[in-house]
């Protein structure tokens, strides 16, 4: 028997490791990697849900979110992709075009 | 008993696997943690009573997906991260603000949570149970994620599609030879 | 009370002849504008004297006509009325009768003026005005003419609006009214917040029952002052005179009509008007009197030293209205209207003579170089000299009656007054035939033939100068008349005649302590020798003018010479303008510059409009690093305002 706030300190240590990637992390790919990891955390986070309040329904959103993120995986990485041929560079920081 | 060891020997391991994502410098290490961490997910899933979830989260995540992003770090030959000079602010707002964040919720969960304990494999997850509900309550976002899909196809193909072989009139030097990449992860 | 159907017509019709002018003048040929402006205030004179002569009688008395509504607030109701009564039926026939012949004079004066129709559009809008001034039904009606008649002053004032100076006093004139009618409506608001209704026959009939109040201040005296102020400001009595001397910039029929014979007495007809209030408030019926008195003298002696022959009739206006305003303040009030009568007559005539004198020779107004006139406009001469006889008060002129009989009831009250207007009335003989010697009387003319730069620019005749010459029958015509007035229109008030017909508004119910004494024996013997003294001063006037002006000529250089200082004060006019200057104006001024304008204007709204516009500049130019293009720190902001949501949604939950 394990309280359900344990799976919720995981799913958000999980998260916030994903986010502090996100910021500290200078390759494009990683970056997209920590995104992976925090879909994971709540992913987690509706198992444990689903499972304490006896809805299948979360593990059926858990499916769903994956779904997402594989289609969003494919085409970040081929916009990656994309970047890396005019770019040359997988640096975030020098793809600033965009700035004021 | 078991059932906590298990889930700290697991949860230790998906930690483990985060923080070393975080420390890794070259992106090919990082993608391996990430791995470490998605199969040890897919042992907590299980825990939890979710079989089909946990095996669709090894086929898809661990076994596309992540294959996906090992490709292309090996596509693009990723190499180590240079550190350059990044952005000020998303040291000085953002670390704070995500420890805060996590802190609070941290605080709320520990003392103001009226949740109580789940008991191993607690709500089972058989593909009877789920292919019930998602061709029966959730079959249309079901469907739609079918398009959503296709879309994504297309979009990485026209994406990642090399520069002539769009414009054949151009004269664009082209880069090496590239495989047409496939749409990952498509589950139907 | 009955109703008369057609009092309304008399002021409408020069208003509808100053619309059509106004519009119409410009492209009008002089013949057209001239028919225009006499038709209508001809008209309204011809319907004035018709109701005078067959429609009025003492019996069916006062007169009333309700135009339209105006102002309905709950109890408070005030509306376009008319009003007809004996007092009111005087001023109309003065105002239309005098204003018609003006009219007149006005077509030969003003014939070569480019803006000939702006003048004729105005002087009937002026018309328009003071007729509702005197025919009004409630304060506020009388309150639209008054203020109405200012600013036709104003506008005629400054009619030759290029001229810097007419500008100035156009300005001046309307600005020192300003402050008259400030007074005159604290008065009103008195009246509306202690008795309901400006309405004449209401309102008095509210206050005929009050007791005269002994103790000072109370409210009824209040409302005296203040309308005291008023009528100062509009009258010109001290110390709010100071803009009619400088109104002489204006061509000389508006100095006729405006500043002589009928806007300028508005005040003593309001004065009049509210008797009902002034004589239960005997300190403000001394403030009046006082008033009156001072500005009588001080006029003028102020007229002795002018040598502009305009300034001259200007501050012998000043100094007679002083006279109107003494009678009223006696307690004669049917006295001060008799003497606003004959007044209108002499003066009239007087300032249009001036004005064909002007014409006659070419635009010069200062006396100094005039003279000898008489063999070269005979009937101006002729004129003016009836006019300067009834000014100075010689029977049986018009003057001699209304303003002995001034002098006779100030005389009655207190012998201080009656003193001061027989020193006034030895004064205003004096510097009267001071005119007439300097500008008709020697040998020889001694303005030359070349003109100097005094010259009205717009006062050219088409045939040659140089030669003075008699005005044509238009200007002389309306001055002929004046003149048969002058003469007998005195003698209304023998046997007290004028004073019984105007009765019936002043003397309502007994009113307390303010009964005419009766006539004795004794007494008439006491008003016989007054009116001898009367006579002997103005006789003894004409002879010190004979003597300093005529036979000895080189008097009055050494008489200004050895009263030295005090000569050039009283030339100067006591240096008032100069010491208006440094106590209002020059503060006023300073202060709106200063404060007004570098401070609010400058300082508080534009810096209002100009800093919201550098904030918002500035907070631009510092939040558009926000947008870097960095993606890191893109994520940074969103983790931020992620934890401010969460830290939002837990406490949320938690309270």
């Amino acid at each position: 028997m394990v309280p359900l706030s344990y799976y919720l300190v995981l799913s958000g240590i999980l998260f916030v490791c994903g986010v502090l990637g996100f910021l500290i992390k200078r390759n494009i790919i990683t970056i997209f990697m920590s995104i992976e990891l925090m879909l994971n955390g709540v992913n987690l986070s509706f198992v444990a849900f689903a499972a304490q309040w006896h809805a299948l329904s979360g593990q059926i959103f858990v499916f769903f979110v994956m779904v997402v993120a594989a289609a969003e995986a494919a085409v970040g990485l081929a916009i990656i992709i994309a970047v890396f041929r005019t770019r040359e560079t997988l640096n975030v920081d020098q793809v600033n075009l965009l700035k004021l | 008993m078991l059932h906590l060891l298990l889930f700290l020997f697991f949860g230790t391991l998906c930690v483990a696997g985060a923080i070393n994502l975080l420390a890794q410098s070259h992106p090919i290490n990082s993608a391996l943690s990430l791995i470490v961490v998605m199969a040890s997910l897919a042992a907590e899933y299980l825990l939890l009573g979710a079989e089909f979830v946990a095996a669709v989260q090894v086929i898809v995540y661990a076994g596309a997906i992540m294959v996906l992003f090992v490709f292309v770090i090996m596509l693009l030959n990723a190499g180590t991260e240079e550190r350059t000079k990044g952005s000020r602010i998303a040291i000085l707002l953002g670390v704070p603000g995500v420890v805060i964040g996590a802190v609070l919720v941290a605080w709320t969960l520990l003392f103001h949570a009226n949740t109580s304990a789940v008991s191993i494999g607690a709500e089972p997850g058989g593909p009877h149970e789920i292919a019930r509900l998602l061709f029966g309550q959730f079959l249309l976002p079901f469907e739609i994620t079918s398009v959503l899909i296709l879309i994504a196809i297309m979009g990485a193909v026209v994406l990642a599609s090399r520069p002539d072989a769009v414009a054949k009139r151009h004269h664009t030097e082209a880069p090496k030879a590239m495989p047409e990449l496939v749409g990952a992860g498509k589950e139907h | 009370m009955t109703p008369n159907p057609n009092l309304w017509l008399i002021p409408m019709l020069p208003l509808a002849g100053a619309a059509i002018n106004g519009v119409f003048g410009r492209q009008s040929s002089k013949k057209a504008i001239s028919a225009v402006a006499l038709t209508f205030c001809g008209g309204a004179f011809l319907i004035a004297l018709w109701i005078a002569l067959f429609q009025f009688s003492s019996a069916s008395a006062p007169y009333y006509f309700d135009l339209a509504h105006w102002l309905r607030s709950g109890d408070f109701h005030v509306d376009f009325s008319f009003y007809l009564d004996q007092l009111s039926l005087v001023m109309m026939l003065v105002v239309t009768g005098v204003g018609f012949l003006i009219h007149i004079y006005s077509v030969g004066y003003m014939w070569d003026d480019n803006g000939y129709y702006r003048f004729m559009a105005y002087l009937n809008l002026f018309m328009f005005f003071m007729l509702t001034l005197v025919l009004a039904r409630n304060y506020l009606m009388m309150f639209i003419g008054w203020e109405g008649v200012g600013l036709a002053s104003y506008l005629l004032i400054g009619f030759w609006f290029t001229k810097d100076s007419a500008a100035s006093a156009g300005k001046k004139a309307f600005i020192v009214n300003r402050i008259g009618d400030f007074g005159f409506l604290i008065a009103l608001f008195l009246l509306i917040k202690h008795f309901g209704t400006l309405d004449f026959p209401a309102l008095f009939a509210n206050i005929q029952p009050l007791s005269p109040e002994t103790a000072g201040a109370g409210l009824l005296t209040s409302i005296g002052i203040l309308l005291m102020v008023g009528a100062c400001g509009k009258s010109a009595q001290i110390p709010l005179y100071v803009w009619l001397p400088d109104a002489m910039e204006g061509p000389t029929p508006v100095s006729a009509l405006i500043h002589a014979a009928t806007m300028v007495t508005a005040g003593v007809y309001m004065v009049a008007r509210s008797h009902v209030i002034f004589e239960r408030a005997p300190s403000a019926l001394t403030v009046v009197a006082i008033i009156g008195a001072l500005t009588a003298l001080f006029a003028a002696t102020i007229g002795i030293a002018q040598t502009d022959i305009k300034k001259v009739l200007a501050y012998s206006t000043v100094s007679q209205l002083g006279y109107m305003f003494m009678a009223c303040g006696v307690g004669a009030f049917s006295v001060g209207i008799f003497h606003l009568m004959t007044h209108a007559f002499f003066k009239g005539l007087l300032f249009l003579a001036a004005g064909s004198v002007i014409h006659g020779i070419g635009g010069e107004q200062d006396m100094r170089k005039m003279g000898g006139l008489r063999s070269y406009m005979p009937w101006t001469f002729a004129v003016m000299g009836i006019a300067t006889l009834a000014i100075a008060g010689i029977p049986p002129l018009a003057g001699f009656w209304s303003k002995d009989e001034i002098l006779a009831r100030a005389f009655d009250t207190s012998w201080v007054y009656w003193l001061i207007g027989v020193i006034t009335a030895f004064i205003t003989s004096f510097y009267m035939f001071r005119l007439m010697y300097m500008t008709f009387g020697g040998g020889e003319y001694r303005g030359a033939s070349s003109h100097d730069d005094h010259a009205h620019a717009s006062h050219g005749h088409g045939h040659g100068h140089g030669e003075p010459h008699e005005s044509p029958w238009v200007m002389l015509g309306p001055l002929v008349i004046l003149a048969i007035l002058s003469v007998f229109g005195g003698f209304v008030g023998l046997g007290n005649h004028f004073e019984h017909f105007l009765d019936p508004v002043f003397k309502v119910a007994s009113d307390p302590g303010l009964q005419e004494p009766a006539r004795e024996a004794g007494e008439k013997t006491q008003e016989y020798l007054l009116m001898g003294v009367s006579v002997a001063v103005a006789a003894l006037g004409w002879l010190l003018a004979h003597t300093l002006y005529s036979s000895r000529p080189q008097l009055p250089a050494r008489i200004a010479d050895s009263l030295g200082r005090l000569y050039k004060a009283v030339a100067n006019k006591y240096y008032v303008d100069e010491l208006y200057a440094v106590l209002f104006v020059n503060p006023l001024v300073d202060g709106s510059t200063t404060i007004l304008w570098k401070g609010v204007d400058q300082g508080v709204i534009d810096a209002t409009v100009n800093e919201s516009a550098d904030t918002a500049r500035h907070v631009s130019d510092n939040l558009r690093h926000m947008q870097s293009g960095n993606l890191r720190s893109y994520a940074g902001w969103v983790a931020a305002g992620g934890a401010v949501v969460i830290a939002y949604m837990v406490w949320m939950g938690v309270r």
